[in-house]
């Protein structure tokens, strides 16, 4: 015991794992959070505003183009957050940090918002440009199985009263559900054709879309990068505070009793 | 491990209930669906292998919750842990047990059962081999969800909800497979990742559902 401690002291990562530490995570949080909630809203609000009002109509779309700064936006970050979900499972799987297990539980919740919001605005674009609100198109599909993991993975969490327990088997399952999520993803591409068109934002590309539309989304795609940041950190510290409420609960408990 | 696999056998046989529900779930499905959707027998026909593909699926599910429940209720997943033999090797072979009861009847059955659906000709031969590679693969990914909910009072309905998502890969190619193979398109490359899909599960998930089921004992 005391010989892996002195590792531990020696270990040179040490100044990177201590962010991780509970009363440091929130003490720096709090710090940064207003700064990220500042630039969240400097590219979002610009990048939505410009996008809805100041872009012209596609040809062939009309206005309905306009929903891009929104769809592809939350789609990108449904994906973004279950790798961050996963990150931070290994993080605690492999080094104990309640923080890790904690920030993955919350970034459980924002991808299932950002999954269904992705849907939800796939759908209502779907119904102009395709003539359907649904089709069992790959990506479609993939997004719908994406939801269902999120929804598994929460009611997992939820489930299980023992937080560490919990904390342990939904990490195991998220990286299990990873391997399974990605098969699916590329199974899907064998059973049926897509509606959706090809990739147009791939920066080694010829054929991208026009510069017009371009760079809205990109201020779009970074400030909701930014906004799920932000979210992911104000439920991290949500969840340690509750954490907190409880333990001195119980001590309020156990002296009554 | 042949030891416990036979004893796994054996308390299935014998407890009654367990062995025989899967099989008439599975009937009981394939005969709802023509009154469902109609007598035709050519939408039957059409729809036939994806219908005994979901019915299988749905019928392995039904059993999935007994593999460690009871073991964990009496105290022997306990012993089991503790014993010499890894962990890992107990789950396999818990897998293995259901998949003898539960798949192999499944996959036998099947072709019978597709006689209910009209099934075309080659469709016998296609989700009997479909069935049988895509089997194995339900139970070792069942046996982990059952691994993961196994100290849960009222687990049943959140393993249905953990497992099924995880199904859907070995669903898509196993059905499509099928469906390839009796139109006489070009199977091989489905076959193969059906068949990958198996052995990778078997390859992979005995480590996950044994760290899970280390978890759920602590």
């Amino acid at each position: 015991m005391e010989d892996t401690r002195v590792r531990q002291h020696d270990d040179r990562w040490n100044w990177f794992w201590a962010w991780a530490n509970p009363v440091k995570f929130m003490s720096w949080t709090g710090k940064v959070l207003p700064w990220l909630m500042a630039m969240t809203l400097v590219t979002l609000i610009p990048g939505l505003v410009w996008g809805f009002f100041f872009t012209p109509e596609a040809q062939g779309f009309g206005s309905s183009v306009k929903i891009i700064y929104v769809h592809v936006p939350s789609a990108t970050m449904a994906i973004q957050a279950w790798g961050m979900m996963v990150v931070a499972s290994l993080i605690w799987l492999i080094r104990r940090h309640h923080v890790g297990a904690l920030a993955a539980k919350g970034a459980a919740l924002i991808g299932l918002t950002m999954t269904a919001v992705a849907l939800i605005t796939g759908a209502i674009w779907g119904q102009p440009m395709w003539g359907t609100y649904w089709a069992w198109d790959p990506r479609l599909t993939a997004f719908l199985i994406l939801f269902l993991f999120y929804i598994g993975y929460m009611a997992l969490w939820a489930a299980i009263d023992d937080p560490d327990t919990a904390a342990d088997l939904t990490s195991v399952l998220a990286i299990v559900g990873s391997v399974f999520a990605v098969l699916s993803r590329y199974a899907v591409n064998f059973w049926n054709q897509g509606l959706h068109q090809g990739a147009t934002l791939s920066l080694d590309k010829e054929e991208n879309i026009a510069d017009v539309f371009w760079l809205p989304l990109v201020l779009s795609l970074v400030g909701f990068g930014l906004l799920c940041l932000v979210l992911v950190l104000v439920r991290t510290r949500t969840e340690v505070r509750m954490r907190r409420l409880r333990a001195i609960e119980m001590r309020e408990r156990m002296r009554d009793a | 491990m042949i030891a416990l696999l036979v004893r796994d056998l054996r308390l299935t046989f014998r407890a009654g209930g367990g062995f025989g529900l899967g099989l008439a779930f599975f009937l009981i499905v394939t005969v709802l669906v023509p009154f469902g959707v109609g007598p035709q027998s050519d939408l039957l026909a059409r729809i036939a292998p994806g219908i005994l593909w979901v019915g299988a699926l749905l019928a392995c599910l039904l059993s999935l919750d007994r593999i460690f429940q009871l073991d964990f209720e009496d105290g022997s997943l306990d012993l089991l842990a503790t014993a010499p033999l890894p962990l890992e090797g107990v789950v396999t072979m818990k897998a293995l047990a259901h998949w003898v009861t539960t798949g192999l009847p499944l996959t036998l059955a099947a072709p019978l059962f597709g006689g209910l659906m009209s099934l075309p000709q080659a469709g016998y031969f296609w989700v009997f081999v479909t069935l049988l590679i895509g089997t194995p693969a339900l139970s070792m990914i069942g046996t982990f969800g059952a691994a993961l909910t196994v100290g849960l009072k009222r687990g049943g309905l959140l393993l249905s909800l953990l497992v099924l998502p995880l199904y859907i890969p070995t669903l898509l190619f196993g059905a499509e497979t099928a469906r390839r193979g009796i139109m006489g398109m070009d199977y091989a490359q489905t076959l193969a990742i059906l068949a990958g899909v198996s052995a990778g599960s078997i390859a992979i998930l005995p480590f996950a559902a044994a760290a899970a089921i280390r978890i759920n004992l602590r």
